[in-house]
């Protein structure tokens, strides 16, 4: 695959289970992070980070929020590691119909993981801040962007132009138009 | 708004299947702060002197801390009170992990149970929901089985649950209730069991606001970095593998022998990979950035976790290694057994055995090894079975029913219950207060502040007051500086060191602090992370309600005389403070009452450690003076000092 040249960077949480001591700090410090106005509730259930957690079998795993899906899936894996059973939904994002996790408990709608974006930026997303155990630990990479997506790019700055001149509302009625007509 | 309380208490009566959410009086947090102080209060006004600890109108209460739920690290001890079958006063228990935080984003402050289920039942609780329900299929099984099979039914791994096991369902005196690997001891669980209620399953998904919000999280954030970084919090014994200290000075058996020289090197090294080799992890309570609970799996048997000297306690009472601790202890804690009374409760019918006192009739089949035997004490304990159903009510009581001078045997308890087995040759004068004047029963739970031992030179006792934050008076680095041998102590001094000792644990126990990061561990090295120094200023972030030091240090007065008073309303005594007689080889007893006397006139009671009418007042406790004076336990005439207060305000300092 040939590349544009051009290069993003890739922020990364890299999640060691073996260190995890389910202290739930994560859940905790995300959860008042993203509290509006910021820090003044704590709720772990709104976290986008969720410990789980099995003292009987010894499984911790800390996984983030990674969005929406319409449907659950229609099979699921079952991993074995080191002699220790986890079902595939330990390990899946998903905020999905078949499961609480990742839902703001009141309305259900689905959260996801923002990396605590802020002006000015974090040094460390917040769950990783809290986390002491480095079982969550925090690094950037450089990527270069491929051509495919380069010319996503391209499409990008080209709809952007659109709003600029016409607004989004116009840009996405005639979206809604040709989506129709099809 | 109510900020780090929810406002709300849970109230569930068994027999009525009633269920109210009662609002409680902000004036009382203010007062008494929450957890234990306003429990203690609870019990005071609602249960009757002379109610049995297993009468439906006994009360058992669950307790958030003030702070749990807010981002104060290390907050998550939930106290559990109630009349204690064994001691037949306040039971004194605290719980670590998830459980208190769950109930506060709940919607509750306190989980309070009267009456007694029909059936063997369990509660659930979801935010609103609720309910009473069947337990039958949960009967017989193990604590933490209990606790992953309502997870499991109720499809939600966040359920935080607590759990009897068959101890408990039996009414086993020494029994505790867990919660995953933490657990609950010292008289609540054969209350539970009596109420006859399996397991408390909580989830809550509501917030839990604090008044200084940013404020309070960026201290927050200073703070679990302290506590991450220092060795003067958490359990030592979690990262150092050197136990000589147990070993060496404890007594084995029933609190009978001493091993000096018992620890090796070659020893810690066996130890270090026995217990290396078989530790899956070490975890954490809720939103602490230490790690005290090692969690280990012992071929063939059930995960278990132990902090701090619960390894130590089944081994050495029966004279055996840590293996042995480690092929127990899964099992015990199924069965929901508290791993520091049970054991010596074996100790005690093994040498009543080898005294001829329990026969081979009592004891049919009895092993000859005394592992073994406690395998064998065990199953007849918590079945109730035989003689099991006697050792079951614990050491004092089991003497008493037994005879035969099996009273003799029974010299480890105080109030009738099992003490640490700690014998020692001079008497310590804080540490006779202490045990003496103890209503928590454990030491750990009075001692803490206060170093144990003096520093050999001048110019090290300087380095030490130099960098102790936590002293909360000029007075004690007084006391610090003069201090040459152990024993050698004023008396005004051992009264204001067990003040100050008591204060943080009531304190503690009242906004649900854990001992290892507050409490328990200025005493050794002193680079605790909460004293009586930043307290004040975080319940005032977390409350809104504005603390100070003198403030905070009446909470804790009040507390301690409202616990003391719950007790002298049931009965107890100045003839009731008495340490074992054999727990110091050189005893003065004039000096000892003497003390006694001054500690007494310190806190501002009578000679019989009663708190004369002033001093309730003076603690705005007036429900308790008028209650003393209507019972002709007081005459209101009792002239008493009022208690001495050690602290000043800073502003209030020249
Ligand atoms: S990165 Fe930020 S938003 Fe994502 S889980 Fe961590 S704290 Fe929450
Ligand atoms: S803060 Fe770290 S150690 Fe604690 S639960 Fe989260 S990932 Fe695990
Ligand atoms: S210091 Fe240890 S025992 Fe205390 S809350 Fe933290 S992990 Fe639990």
């Amino acid at each position: 695959m040939s590349t544009t040249g051009r290069k993003r960077v890739i922020k990364e949480i890299k999640v060691d289970i073996k260190k995890c001591t389910g202290c739930r700090s994560c859940e905790l410090a995300c959860s008042a992070f993203h509290a509006m106005p910021r820090f003044s509730s704590i709720n772990p259930s709104r976290a986008r980070i969720r410990v789980f957690m099995d003292e009987v079998n010894d499984l911790y795993v800390p996984l983030r929020a990674g969005g929406y899906i319409q449907a659950e899936c229609n099979g699921r894996n079952l991993y074995v590691i080191e002699g220790k059973e986890y079902s595939e939904c330990i390990f899946c994002p998903a905020s999905c119909p078949s499961r609480r996790y990742f839902k703001e408990p009141d309305s259900g709608l689905p959260l996801k993981c923002d990396m605590c974006e802020d002006i000015p930026p974090l040094d460390a997303p917040m769950c990783v801040q809290a986390c002491k155990f480095e079982a969550l630990t925090y690094h950037t990479r450089e990527e270069e962007i491929n051509e495919e997506e380069g010319k996503y790019d391209e499409i990008e700055t080209a709809y952007r132009h659109l709003i600029k001149k016409h607004g989004k509302s116009k840009v996405l009625e005639m979206f809604n138009r040709f989506n129709g007509e099809e | 708004m109510r900020y780090a309380e929810t406002g709300i208490n849970l109230e569930i009566d068994l027999s009525r299947r009633n269920i109210e959410r009662v609002e409680t009086d902000p004036r009382d947090t203010e007062l008494f702060l929450g957890g234990q102080g306003t429990a203690a209060k609870i019990i005071f006004e609602r249960v009757p002197a002379d109610c049995d600890a297993f009468s439906p109108d006994n009360l058992l209460i669950f307790s958030t801390g003030l702070l749990h739920g807010t981002p104060v690290p290390s907050a998550n001890r939930v106290a559990v009170n109630t009349i204690s079958p064994q001691t037949n006063l306040l039971a004194h228990s605290l719980m670590g992990g998830f459980f208190g935080p769950e109930m506060k984003h709940a919607g509750y402050d306190k989980i309070i149970l009267k009456g007694k289920a029909p059936e063997l039942s369990y509660i659930y609780i979801n935010n609103d929901t609720v309910e009473i329900r069947d337990a039958s299929h949960l009967k017989g099984m193990g604590c933490t089985e209990t606790g992953d099979v309502l997870k499991k039914e109720l499809k939600d791994d966040k359920v935080q649950v607590v759990a009897i096991g068959l101890a408990g369902e039996n009414r086993v005196y020494t029994a505790s209730m867990d919660h995953g690997h933490s657990s609950a001891a010292r008289g609540p669980a054969p209350v539970m069991g009596d109420k006859r209620i399996k397991a408390i399953a909580v989830r809550g998904t509501r917030n839990v606001n604090v008044a200084h919000p940013g404020e309070l999280f960026a201290l927050c954030m200073k703070l679990h970095k302290k506590i991450a970084e220092s060795d003067g919090c958490g359990d030592w014994m979690a990262v150092d593998e050197d136990d000589s200290f147990h070993h060496d000075n404890f007594a084995w058996g029933n609190a009978r022998t001493r091993r000096r020289g018992f620890w090796s090197k070659e020893l810690e090294e066996r130890w270090k990979r026995l217990k290396y080799d078989h530790m899956e992890r070490q975890t954490s309570c809720y939103n602490c950035p230490k790690k005290c609970r090692n969690v280990i799996k012992w071929p063939g048997k059930n995960r278990f976790g132990y902090k701090c000297y619960g390894k130590d306690t089944y081994h050495m009472a029966a004279f055996k290694e840590l293996d042995f601790s480690y092929e127990i202890l899964g099992i015990a804690q199924e069965y929901g057994l508290d791993s520091y009374s049970t054991p010596q409760v074996f100790a005690f019918a093994v040498e009543l055995y080898e005294a001829g006192i329990l026969t081979d009739k009592d004891l049919p089949g009895f092993p000859s090894d005394s592992g073994d035997r406690f395998f064998y004490l065990m199953e007849k304990v918590v079945h109730r079975e035989g003689i099991g159903d006697i050792l079951a009510d614990g050491v004092w009581h089991a003497a008493r029913r037994i005879g035969k001078g099996a009273e003799k045997f029974d010299h480890n308890t105080i109030k009738r219950f099992e003490q640490l087995p700690i014998k020692l040759g001079k008497l310590n004068p804080p540490y006779f207060l202490m045990i003496a004047t103890a209503e928590k029963m454990a030491i750990t739970q009075i001692e803490g502040s206060f170093p144990q031992d003096p520093l050999p030179t001048v110019e090290e006792r300087e380095a030490f007051i130099k960098r102790w934050e936590a002293v909360p008076d000029e007075r004690f680095i007084k006391y610090f500086m003069e201090w040459e041998k152990r024993n050698e102590i004023s008396n005004e001094a051992s009264c204001a060191i067990t003040d100050w000792n008591e204060a943080m644990h009531y304190i503690d126990d009242a906004i649900g602090l854990c001992g290892f990061v507050s409490s328990f561990r200025g005493q050794f090295g002193g680079g605790v992370a909460y004293h009586m120094n930043n307290i004040p200023e975080i319940l005032t972030l977390a409350t809104g309600i504005h603390f100070d030091k003198e403030k905070l240090w009446r909470c804790f007065q009040r507390n301690r005389t409202l616990v003391r008073a719950v007790n002298v309303k049931r009965g107890m005594r100045r003839k009731d403070e008495r340490p074992p007689e054999d727990h110091w080889a050189i005893r003065d007893k004039g000096f000892e009452q003497r003390l006694l006397d001054d500690y007494y006139a310190f806190k501002g009671w009578t000679k019989d450690g009663i708190p004369s009418k002033a001093t309730l007042d003076f603690l705005n406790l007036e429900f308790v003076s008028r209650n003393f004076l209507e019972n002709n336990i007081l005459t209101g005439e009792e002239n008493v000092p009022l208690p001495v207060v050690s602290v000043k305000n800073r502003e209030a300092q020249p």
